[in-house]
């Protein structure tokens, strides 16, 4: 069986010899049927038996452990369930929802996506910078309501070229949102843990700092106990009434209450943003005002990402079942 | 040039009108009812020297007729489609534009229209607001924009900075002139049907002239495609307006992201309710701070005539 023909049945005699995933929750997107050709994969959901007692007897076979999506979370309990587990393969490019020390303590290796949707996020970033700054979807709206005939022509932006722009983390998406805005004429400068020696950025060890020099704030890191609400109030009142911030990371890196309040009270310019801190619910307070742009976590949803991503998975899972090395493994 | 007499067509600007107020003697030709144009124009004819008008509002053939004292057009645009240049010819009528400084908007518009016509982010932004995001799994997947191919059709200053911008997203880029530009690293074809037909992304960039009207057509859209882009920052009449909502609405073409139209204000309202379209109302150059130098550049070039040194940046 091939990933080419995902849809043709594997025997059952086939499928006993084939290396068991545990799942724990289902797939919702076709990435089922592709891994089932070459994994055994373990659905606790479609067991009579409770989640606990699922796992307790299936403990043994639970080397590698699918997580998809942001929940459940795989915290201590979890693990606690399976000792035999190696290794925690994710979809998705941040693991906030794995417990990455405790995963470390009892010598358990995490994959993500790698650079499977780097390109994606960093195009959409971009496009969340544009859209707030020249108001596109506020025009879009403008223009299907009919309003150009009767009130004239729309209120002008703001020029993108010769913008400062923060990247807050340079990861594999920070960089390529940074190569994409230098094309634009923006001048460049980040934050990360630690300064990149190759990198010619300006580097700012301090993210109010960066804030206080930038006109625009990125955010592209992950996020972990040390970054949660890392752009607080005293960032977005460092970056200033004309500046905006795009945020396709995770939601809790913004304090999103500080943020909507900002916005309200103009303490700054705009926002672009993907994720929140409690999705699916985004502030209300946003529906009504044009210098925000709204996004529902959707930056990954592409073909070549789905495609990308699924052959990371299925890659780090092969490499595993034979001993070779990981594709993808999380740096901490 | 507090004696040069200026027409100014349309209230465009009023950091610019602020100014035209002050150093020179300015006309405003809106304030007149449309009935006593003629009227009001023969009155002053005399003391116009200079007509200051943009995309909307140019000096036409009737216009340039009106005013024998006309010696200057400056236009609040880099395109010349509403002034008639054959007239200024024939009546040494200077002609200035207002090119370079809104390059960089409207090529950042092209590429902001394009990406979000391919990965539907007005779409996103209107479902959110609508409070219909109950759900975490409920999601479609959009048309991937990085390593797409760009067609460009017209390589001048806009389509090279369009290009410059692709780039940056790895988009191999192709392009038809009206000749190959040799120092061009890019693909060139010679006829746009099939540079329609090798691209994912089709961006209008060119001039409006009477060659160029529709030179996007129903063939070419066809070329493009149920999965193509149709991006347009040049001028409406580029593109033949009833056969593009035609395409749209048969999903012949798969999407566009429009800044101009055929008869703006009027926006086709067949396209109001599509997910495939992203429209705004001739934004290309509409920034504070290129408004402001296009406005510096119209009062650079009025005063260099006022002066009788050379213009900044001249047509004609």
């Amino acid at each position: 069986m091939s990933a080419e023909n995902p849809a043709a049945e594997t025997p059952a005699v086939e499928r006993e010899r084939l290396p068991p995933v545990l799942l724990l929750r289902p797939l919702s997107f076709p990435f089922h049927d592709a891994l089932a050709t070459k994994f055994r994969l373990l659905k606790p959901w479609e067991s009579p038996l409770p989640r606990d007692e699922f796992l307790a007897a299936h403990a043994g076979d639970a080397r590698a452990l699918l997580s998809f999506g942001p929940s459940p979370t795989i915290d201590a309990e979890i693990l606690a369930c399976l000792p035999n587990l190696e290794l925690v393969v994710a979809f998705s490019t941040g693991v906030n929802h794995i417990d990455v020390a405790e995963c470390r303590r009892r010598g358990i290796a995490v994959t993500n996506a790698g650079n499977a949707f780097t390109e994606d996020v960093a195009d959409y970033a971009v496009a969340l910078l544009i859209d707030v700054l020249r108001q596109i979807s506020a025009a879009d709206r403008y223009v299907r309501r009919g309003l150009w005939p009767i009130n004239g022509d729309y209120p002008l932006g703001h020029k993108l070229g010769g913008k400062r722009v923060g990247i807050v983390g340079l990861g594999s998406i920070g960089s390529a949102v940074a190569k994409r805005l230098e094309a634009f004429g923006c001048t460049i400068q980040y934050h990360s843990r630690s300064r990149k020696p190759s990198i010619s950025y300006k580097f700012f060890s301090d993210v109010a700092n960066l804030a206080a020099e930038s006109d625009v704030l990125v955010i592209t890191c992950a996020l972990n106990t040390e970054t949660h609400h890392i752009i607080n109030k005293e960032v977005m009142l460092a970056l200033g009434k004309d500046g905006v911030i795009i945020n396709v990371g995770r939601g809790a890196l913004v304090d999103e209450k500080e943020l909507v309040k900002c916005l309200m009270e103009e303490e700054i310019g705009g926002a672009g943003l993907d994720v929140f801190e409690n999705e699916p619910a985004v502030p209300q307070e946003l529906f009504h005002v044009d210098n925000v742009v709204l996004s529902h976590h959707k930056a990954v949803f592409t073909p070549e990402s789905f495609q990308g991503v699924l052959e990371v998975v299925m890659g780090n899972l092969e490499a595993f079942f034979s001993d070779r090395p990981l594709l993808s493994p999380i740096s901490e | 040039m507090e004696s040069l007499g200026v027409l100014l067509t349309v209230p465009m600007n009023s950091y610019l009108e602020g100014e035209l107020s002050k150093r020179c003697k300015l006309f405003r030709l809106w304030e007149t009812p449309l009935e006593n144009r003629w009227q009001f124009l023969r009155a002053n004819a005399a003391s116009i020297r200079a007509l200051v008008g943009n995309s909307v509002v140019g000096a036409d053939a009737e216009m340039i007729d009106a005013l024998p004292a006309l010696e200057i057009v400056a236009s609040f645009s880099v395109g010349l489609d509403k002034v008639d240049l054959a007239k200024c010819r024939e009546r040494r009528i200077r002609v200035t534009n207002t090119p370079d400084v809104l390059t960089d908007d409207v090529a950042d518009l092209a590429i902001g229209l394009a990406i979000a016509t391919m990965r539907r982010i007005c779409e996103a932004d209107r479902y959110v607001r609508s409070g219909a995001w109950k759900n975490m799994g409920d999601y479609k997947l959009s048309s991937k924009f990085s390593g797409k191919t760009i067609g460009i059709i017209g390589l001048g200053r806009i389509g090279l900075a369009i290009a410059k911008r692709a780039e940056a997203f790895d988009c191999p880029i192709s392009y038809y002139s009206r000749s190959e530009k040799p120092h061009a690293n890019y693909k060139y074809y010679s006829s746009v049907v099939d540079l329609a037909a090798n691209c994912h992304i089709l961006i209008v960039a060119c001039a409006l002239t009477e060659e160029t009207r529709h030179i996007v057509n129903r063939e070419v859209m066809d070329a493009l495609g149920p999965k193509g882009v149709l991006v347009n920052i040049g001028r409406g009449p580029l593109v033949d307006e009833a056969e593009l909502v035609s395409a749209l609405l048969e999903g012949r073409l798969g999407g566009a992201g429009l800044d101009v139209f055929e008869h703006e204000p009027h926006v086709p309202e067949q396209l109001f309710g599509l997910e495939s379209v992203v429209l705004v109302p001739h934004v290309g150059s509409g920034t504070w701070e290129t408004r402001k130098a296009m406005a510096d550049l119209v009062l650079g070039n009025l005063e260099a005539h006022a002066m009788n040194e050379p213009l900044l940046t001249p047509v004609l």
